[in-house]
């Protein structure tokens, strides 16, 4: 009875309201769509165009004039390239560790065996709701001898509570068995987490490894605080300069370039909007590509996260 | 070393004696924590000095409240605090008005059932939760500027004769504000609802439509209902947040014309503190603020476990 209802549910044309809620709604989500996708889509298609139609604002939906200079140029910047390294050092070592930490301390606090585990466990896990604050932290920094140093950027990363929490949840949904099985057989604890439980919680580590990955490569705030030596900017400090300092960026590529602009044509000049636009493309690539592939493993992350809290 | 733990494990009984060299092997980790999360509140102490950076602090004189009172007392500093206040009030406020958005969205979302569009709404309005905050402001940059795309749009259609100044203004700034919050943060923010919404048990929907339930009541009285426990933890995270608004945002919008109304409290305490050298006010002013802020906390998770019989920390 009920399923031949619910089968004539189905059957029965949709009503005026629906469609036009239908297509309202369809409305909606391309416009939202558009609104996040068009800015990056913008940004692409000024640096491949010819420059001088770009300041004129003529490249609004294709490219036009295709040339790939203001990439050549800007990568010739002075320190760019010295903070492209910066940025991928930080992101691969950064994120290498927190992962790691993250997984190994997650595995630690599911051993019931360990003593004061919660103890420890709670020393970790409280950090997350407090913090010391700008100056104390700068001071800090100061004290350690961590500033102006490479370390600012990764030695603070890498315990984070909330990751750990993860994990944690994570390994404990694990059969237990697993690791008791291994355990009659001989297996260390080193050996039970590098044989058993890295392999099992792949899925987990790979949304720690992406969040712990996009914090590195987006982080900003501690080349401003902590860094006044420019050989250790990130991309996005420099990013930051260059949207600041207008109009002696062209100078700076003509220079660097040795006024390569006597042959070049206008359509390649460098203007002070080309090379900001270029860099953030430089800049905002590598997250559109490797996001996408991603992105399923946000949602299981944040899943479990909230079932912890 | 696993070869020792291995042979202490079998040696003890289960649950009998503790292993401490399970402990010994987290304690680099602890000890990391201890340097970048405890041993920073050291740093307090200077709000209770005159501090001038380049003299160790032992050779400075140690003012006991001075700046404690000075935030209440003078009237300058009251004056500017009040302004600061207001803007992280705002911010904050704002922020919790525009809090059930993601859920709307989430809701709407769920109602489209072409499979891949759903899919790519749901990836392309996530990407922006993704860049840096001064990758925003790059945008903002080139389509908002004076001579960014907007401005020239509009000038080449003849309809302004003078650029339209978005950025170096102070009009509307806590709107702007919100809107590039909602920009970056609505797609995300949706995420964990479409997550809640598949774990809702279909033979809700069914049976309210055997009773004859329309599409709408479906979402009114059965999805809407069955969010509300999410956006209840979200909302109790943001108010426990509420003074804690981040300073990148604000830092990058930052300019002369609209500093009036952009400085929320981290933004201010950097300010003062990097820029302008009041290095133990800006301290005063972080310590009260964090300790508000975990008095908030504590106090939203009592509401929480006494309303919802759930800690949210």
């Amino acid at each position: 009875m009920k399923e031949k209802v619910v089968f004539k549910e189905k059957k029965k044309p949709l009503s005026a309201s629906d469609k036009v809620f239908n297509v309202f709604n369809y409305l909606l989500f391309g416009l939202l769509t558009l609104i996040c996708l068009y800015p990056f889509y913008y940004l692409i298609i000024n640096t491949i165009s010819a420059n001088d139609l770009s300041a004129n604002g003529l490249i609004t939906l294709i490219p036009k004039g295709i040339h790939f200079e203001n990439y050549k140029q800007v990568l010739q910047l002075s320190g760019l390239s010295t903070a492209a390294l910066i940025s991928v050092a930080r992101t691969v070592l950064g994120t290498g560790l927190t992962v790691l930490a993250s997984a190994f301390l997650g595995f630690m606090f599911t051993q019931e065996k360990m003593w004061g585990r919660s103890f420890w466990y709670r020393v970790i896990v409280i950090t997350m709701y407090f913090n010391a604050g700008l100056i104390p932290m700068f001071i800090t920094m100061k004290t350690l001898h961590l500033n102006n140093t490479f370390w600012v950027y990764i030695l603070p990363a890498i315990v984070q509570p909330y990751n750990i929490i993860l994990v944690k949840t994570y390994v404990e949904s694990i059969p237990k068995a697993l690791q008791e099985a291994a355990e009659i057989d001989g297996a260390g604890t080193f050996k039970i987490f590098y044989k058993i439980i890295l392999p099992a919680c792949t899925p987990i580590l790979a949304t720690v490894a992406i969040f712990a990955a996009v914090a590195q490569w987006n982080s900003f705030q501690d080349t401003l605080i902590y860094i006044t030596d420019q050989k250790l900017y990130s991309l996005q400090y420099l990013l930051y300069t260059y949207i600041n300092q207008a109009s002696s960026l062209a100078t700076m590529v003509k220079n660097s370039t040795g006024g390569a602009l006597n042959m070049a044509a206008i359509a390649t000049q460098q203007t002070p909007t080309s090379i900001r636009m270029t860099v953030s493309v430089i800049v905002v690539l590598p997250i559109l590509f490797i996001y996408p592939l991603f992105q399923r493993f946000f949602v299981k992350g944040i899943m479990i996260g909230s079932v912890k809290g | 070393m696993a070869k020792a733990t291995s042979a202490a494990k079998t040696a003890t009984p289960k649950g009998s004696k503790k292993n401490k060299k399970l402990t010994l092997m987290i304690i680099p980790f602890v000890i990391l924590v201890f340097l970048f999360s405890y041993f920073p509140l050291h740093g307090w102490i200077y709000a209770f000095y005159d501090y001038k950076p380049p003299l160790p602090l032992s050779k400075c004189e140690f003012v006991g409240l001075q700046w404690f009172k000075m935030l209440f007392g003078n009237k300058t500093q009251v004056a500017q605090m009040i302004q600061v206040m207001k803007n992280t009030f705002a911010m904050s406020l704002l922020g919790i008005a525009t809090s059930m958005l993601p859920l709307f969205f989430a809701i709407l979302l769920n109602e489209i059932k072409c499979k891949w569009f759903k899919t790519m709404v749901q990836t392309l309005t996530t990407l922006p939760n993704f860049i840096s905050w001064v990758m925003v402001y790059s945008v903002a940059f080139c389509l908002f500027s004076n001579t960014g795309m907007v401005n020239t749009l509009l000038q080449n259609l003849g309809w302004i004769s003078e650029p339209i100044k978005f950025l170096d203004s102070d009009s509307h700034t806590w709107l702007t504000m919100l809107l590039w919050n909602t920009w970056k943060g609505l797609g995300w923010g949706a995420i964990m609802y479409l997550a809640s919404i598949t774990g809702i048990d279909q033979e809700q929907y069914e049976a309210a439509r055997v009773d004859g339930a329309n599409r709408f009541q479906l979402m009114l009285h059965i999805t809407f209902p069955a969010l509300l426990p999410t956006y209840f933890v979200m909302l109790m995270l943001s108010v426990a947040n509420f003074l804690n608004n981040g300073m990148d945002q604000y830092f990058v919008f930052q300019n002369s014309f609209n500093k009036a109304h952009i400085q929320v409290l981290d933004l201010y305490v950097y300010n003062i503190g990097m820029t302008g050298s009041s290095l133990s006010l800006a301290t005063a002013i972080s310590m009260l603020k964090s300790v508000v802020s975990v008095v908030l906390l504590f106090v939203v998770n009592f509401v929480s476990k006494k309303t919802r019989g759930e800690s949210i920390i």
